[in-house]
C-alpha cells in the first residue's frame, strides 16, 4: 500500500492496465512525452514504448475516430480529451459512433474504450475548461459515465472502466487530483460500475452526490452533526447508469432527500435521480418532505474571478437540508 | 520598401497554379472505348477485365433493382449508384479479402463485393437489426452514416493494423460533400503523421445532394487537399475503370509498402437523385448536363474496349443481367422473412450487461411483447 494522490492513483491504474492487457493503448494530446497537462500518463511512454502510449496531432474529433477504428482491430484504446470542456469536437465519436456500435451491429462489434477526461470548476482554469458535462453524457444510451471523488475510487472505477466492453467516459474532477493522500493498494482491483456508495452514515436525510462535491457534502454532515442532524451522504460514482437502489434503501432510512450537483440545475444528473425518486412507490411513499436540489445556478459557467460566488459549497448543502427537514 | 518591391516576394497567382498543375486528371480509357494512355495501361488479364465488367453491370442491375424496390416502397433509405460503376467496383478490384473497408452510404456494392449477404443490405436499408449484424470474418464496418466520421475512423484501423504488423491496406470512401469535413481533413492528418496503411477514395460524384463541388471550395481539385496533409493525392477519371483500377492499384501498394497513406479523388457522376427519398436533380441539373454524363458512361466504354478485344458479346448481356436480376430478387425474398424486431432485443443490445434500470425495462417490453 502506499500514500497517492488522486493523479497517483490514476497513474498507478494505467499502469496496471497496461502490464495486464498487451491491447490497451494510451493516446491523446501532450500525453506521451510529458505525461499529459496533469502528468495523468507521467513516466508510463517511457516504461511501455510510443507502440502503446503515444502523442496525437490537435484533434479531438480525430481522437475519438482514433479510437473507434483501433478498437475495430480489437485494441482496447485509453484516449485522453485534455480537458472535457473540448468534448464537443468529438461528440459525434462518442454519441454517434463508439455509443452506437453494439446497437448498430446487433452485438457483433464492442467498443471498449475508456475516454479519460479532467473536468470541473474551482481551479482558476481558462474560459471552456471547468464545465461539468456529465449530464450532457448521460443522457446518451450506450455509454457509462463514471466520476470517482477519492484516489482508491479513481483506481478501482478506472480500471473497472478498462475492463468494461463498452464505453466508458471517464471524468476526473481537477480540484480533487491533488487535494489528499489516503491508502491505495498497488496491485490491481477493481470497484464496480454502477455501484453507488454511502460515505457518511446518518439517519435524518440523504444527501446524494459524485465527483468533488462528495467532499463538500460530507463537510456540511459533519457541520450539521454538531448541530444534532444526522445526513447520510452517497457518493454515486457512476452518473450513468445510476443506481437507483441505493438511494431508495437510504431514504427509505431517512425519509428526506437532496441531490446535490456542481453542475448548472438545468436538465442534468440532479434531475434524473429526482424524477428516478419520485416516481417510484417505494421511495416516493417514503418521503417525509419534497427533495431539495442544490446546483450552480443556470448560466454559462463563470468569469473565473467570481467562480466560487457561484459554485456549489457546504454552506449551500446545509441550507438546503435545513430547508427540507423544516419545510413546514 | 516600396509596393512594387512587397509585390515581387511572392506570386500568389503563380503559386497557386504551380500547386494545381500536379492534379490533373489521370484518364487510361476515353468514353469511346480508346485506350489513351498505354503507358499506365494496368496489368489485368483477360479474365479479370470480363469479370470486372461482370461486377460492373451486376452493380448496374442491383441499382435498377434496388430503384425499383424503393419506389414499391420495400426498401428504406437507398442511395443510387448508376454512374459510379468505374469508381466502385475498378476501386475496390485493387484491394484484397482481407483488406479493411470503411464504406460511405452509397457504397453497398463494393460492402457486399467484400463478402456481406447482399439480404442484409436490403435488411439495413430497410431497418432492420440483422442488417448490421456482418459475418464475423468479415473486415468492413456498417456504411457510415455521419459524412466524414469514416475518415478519422480509417487512421484508426490503418493505425491498428500496423501495430499489429498485418500486411493489409484500410479502404475508405466518402464523396465531395464529405471532403468538406473537418473529419476529413483530421482523418487524412492522423493518417499522415502515423504512416498508416490507408487508402482515401473521394467519389466526386459532383454535387453533395444539391449542393455543386465548385461551391463548396476553393480548391481546383479535391485531390489536392492531400498535400495539406503532406500525402500523396491523385485525380482520376471516375468513369473510366482501367485509370481507376490502375491508380487505386498503385496506391494500395505504396500504402502496403509503408509509405503511409493516399487520397483519390475519382471524377464521377451519379445519374440519378441523391437518394429516392425525394430528391430532385431537376431542381439542381440543367437537361443537358444528363445526357452529357451518360455519354461518359463507364459500362459503355467498357463494352466497347471489351468488344473490341473479342472479349464480350452483347448478345450475352441479357441473360447475365435477368440472372443477377433473379439472384438479386433471391436475397429479397431471404429479407422479407427477417423476423420482427422488438424493444425488448434492443434495449438488451445497449451493454454487454443491462444496468439496473434498463433491467426494468427489458422486462416491461418482455411482458408486452408476450415472452
Amino acid at each position: 500500500m502506499a500514500q497517492l494522490t488522486m493523479i497517483q492513483a490514476i497513474t498507478n491504474a494505467l499502469d496496471n492496465a497496461l502490464e495486464k492487457d498487451e491491447n490497451t493503448m494510451i493516446f491523446g494530446q501532450d500525453v506521451g512525452l510529458t505525461g499529459g497537462v496533469f502528468r495523468a500518463t507521467q513516466g508510463l511512454q517511457a516504461k511501455y514504448g510510443e507502440e502503446r502510449v503515444f502523442d496525437t496531432p490537435l484533434a479531438e474529433s480525430g481522437i475519438g475516430g482514433l479510437a473507434v477504428g483501433l478498437a475495430f482491430e480489437n485494441f482496447r484504446p485509453i484516449p485522453e480529451i485534455q480537458f472535457f470542456g473540448f468534448v464537443f469536437e468529438t461528440m459525434d465519436a462518442i454519441v454517434d459512433q463508439m455509443a452506437r456500435t453494439r446497437y448498430r451491429t446487433g452485438g457483433t462489434r464492442t467498443m471498449p474504450i475508456t475516454i479519460r477526461s479532467p473536468f470541473g470548476g474551482g481551479v482558476h482554469a481558462p474560459e471552456s475548461h471547468s464545465d461539468s458535462l456529465e449530464g450532457l453524457m448521460a443522457q446518451t444510451p450506450g455509454i457509462k459515465v463514471v466520476i470517482p471523488s477519492n484516489p482508491y475510487d479513481a483506481k478501482g472505477l478506472l480500471l473497472a472502466s478498462i475492463e468494461d466492453n463498452d464505453p466508458v467516459i471517464f471524468l476526473e474532477h481537477m480540484k480533487i487530483y491533488r487535494m489528499s493522500k489516503e491508502e491505495v493498494p498497488e496491485e490491481y482491483y477493481t470497484v464496480p460500475l454502477g455501484k453507488a456508495k454511502v460515505v457518511f452514515e446518518g439517519t435524518d436525510v440523504s444527501v446524494v452526490t459524485y465527483g468533488y462535491m462528495v467532499h463538500e457534502a460530507v463537510k456540511a454532515a459533519k457541520l450539521l452533526q454538531e448541530e444534532g442532524v444526522s445526513v447520510e451522504v452517497i457518493d454515486l460514482r457512476t452518473v450513468s447508469p445510476i443506481d437507483v437502489e441505493t438511494i431508495i434503501v437510504s431514504v427509505e432510512k431517512t425519509g428526506r432527500l437532496v441531490v446535490v450537483q456542481e453542475a448548472q440545475r438545468q436538465a442534468g444528473v440532479g434531475a434524473a435521480i429526482m424524477a428516478e425518486i419520485a416516481e417510484r412507490k417505494r421511495a416516493i411513499l417514503a418521503l417525509k418532505s419534497p427533495i431539495g436540489r442544490v446546483s450552480a445556478p443556470d448560466s454559462i459557467y463563470p468569469f473565473m474571478l467570481a467562480e466560487n460566488d457561484w459554485l456549489p459549497d457546504a454552506q449551500k448543502i446545509i441550507d438546503k437540508v435545513k430547508e427540507v427537514i423544516h419545510f413546514d | 520598401m516600396t509596393d512594387e518591391k512587397n509585390n515581387i516576394i511572392i506570386d500568389f497567382a503563380a503559386h497557386l497554379q504551380s500547386v494545381e498543375e500536379n492534379y490533373k486528371m489521370i484518364q487510361i480509357l476515353d468514353e469511346n472505348g480508346k485506350i489513351v494512355n498505354s503507358d499506365l495501361l494496368p496489368d489485368l488479364s483477360d479474365e479479370q477485365l470480363v469479370q470486372l465488367f461482370k461486377d460492373m453491370l451486376w452493380s448496374r442491375a442491383l441499382n435498377d433493382r434496388c430503384t425499383i424496390l424503393s419506389r414499391q416502397g420495400r426498401l428504406g433509405f437507398f442511395g443510387p449508384t448508376a454512374g459510379q460503376e468505374a469508381s466502385q467496383l475498378a476501386s475496390y478490384l485493387a484491394f484484397e479479402k482481407n483488406d479493411f473497408l470503411l464504406p460511405g452510404y452509397r457504397d453497398f456494392p463494393q460492402l457486399v463485393k467484400h463478402g456481406l449477404p447482399l439480404h442484409k443490405a436490403f435488411l439495413w436499408s430497410r431497418g432492420h437489426v440483422e442488417g448490421g449484424q456482418f459475418p464475423e470474418n468479415l473486415n468492413a464496418i456498417l456504411p457510415q452514416v455521419i459524412i466524414g466520421a469514416q475518415i478519422t475512423q480509417a487512421a484508426g484501423v490503418g493505425l491498428g493494423i500496423k501495430k499489429r504488423g498485418k500486411k493489409q491496406v484500410v479502404f475508405t470512401y466518402t464523396g465531395d460533400g464529405g471532403s468538406s469535413q473537418g473529419d476529413f481533413y483530421e482523418g487524412m492528418n492522423f493518417a499522415g503523421a502515423f504512416k498508416a496503411p490507408v487508402v482515401f477514395f473521394v467519389q466526386n460524384n459532383q454535387y453533395a445532394i444539391s449542393t455543386h463541388w465548385r461551391k463548396q471550395t476553393a480548391a481546383n481539385t479535391l485531390a489536392q487537399k492531400a498535400a495539406a496533409a503532406g500525402i500523396p493525392g491523385v485525380l482520376v477519371d471516375g468513369m473510366d475503370p482501367l485509370a481507376v483500377y490502375a491508380v487505386s492499384k498503385a496506391a494500395r501498394d505504396y500504402a502496403l509498402a509503408g509509405n503511409g497513406p493516399v487520397l483519390i479523388e475519382t471524377y464521377t457522376s451519379r445519374f440519378q437523385p441523391h437518394s429516392l427519398s425525394g430528391d430532385d436533380p431537376k431542381l439542381y441539373r440543367d437537361e443537358a448536363s444528363f445526357a452529357e454524363w451518360e455519354a461518359k458512361d463507364p459500362l459503355i466504354r467498357t463494352r466497347i474496349y471489351l468488344t473490341e478485344k473479342g472479349l464480350w458479346d452483347k448478345d450475352q448481356e441479357e441473360d447475365l443481367i435477368k440472372q443477377f436480376d433473379k439472384d438479386i430478387l433471391e436475397e429479397v425474398k431471404i429479407a422479407d422473412n427477417a423476423p420482427k424486431q422488438k424493444v425488448s432485443q434492443f434495449l438488451e443490445l445497449m451493454f454487454e450487461k443491462p444496468t439496473q434500470i434498463l433491467k426494468e425495462q427489458i422486462e416491461y417490453y418482455k411482458n408486452k411483447e408476450g415472452d
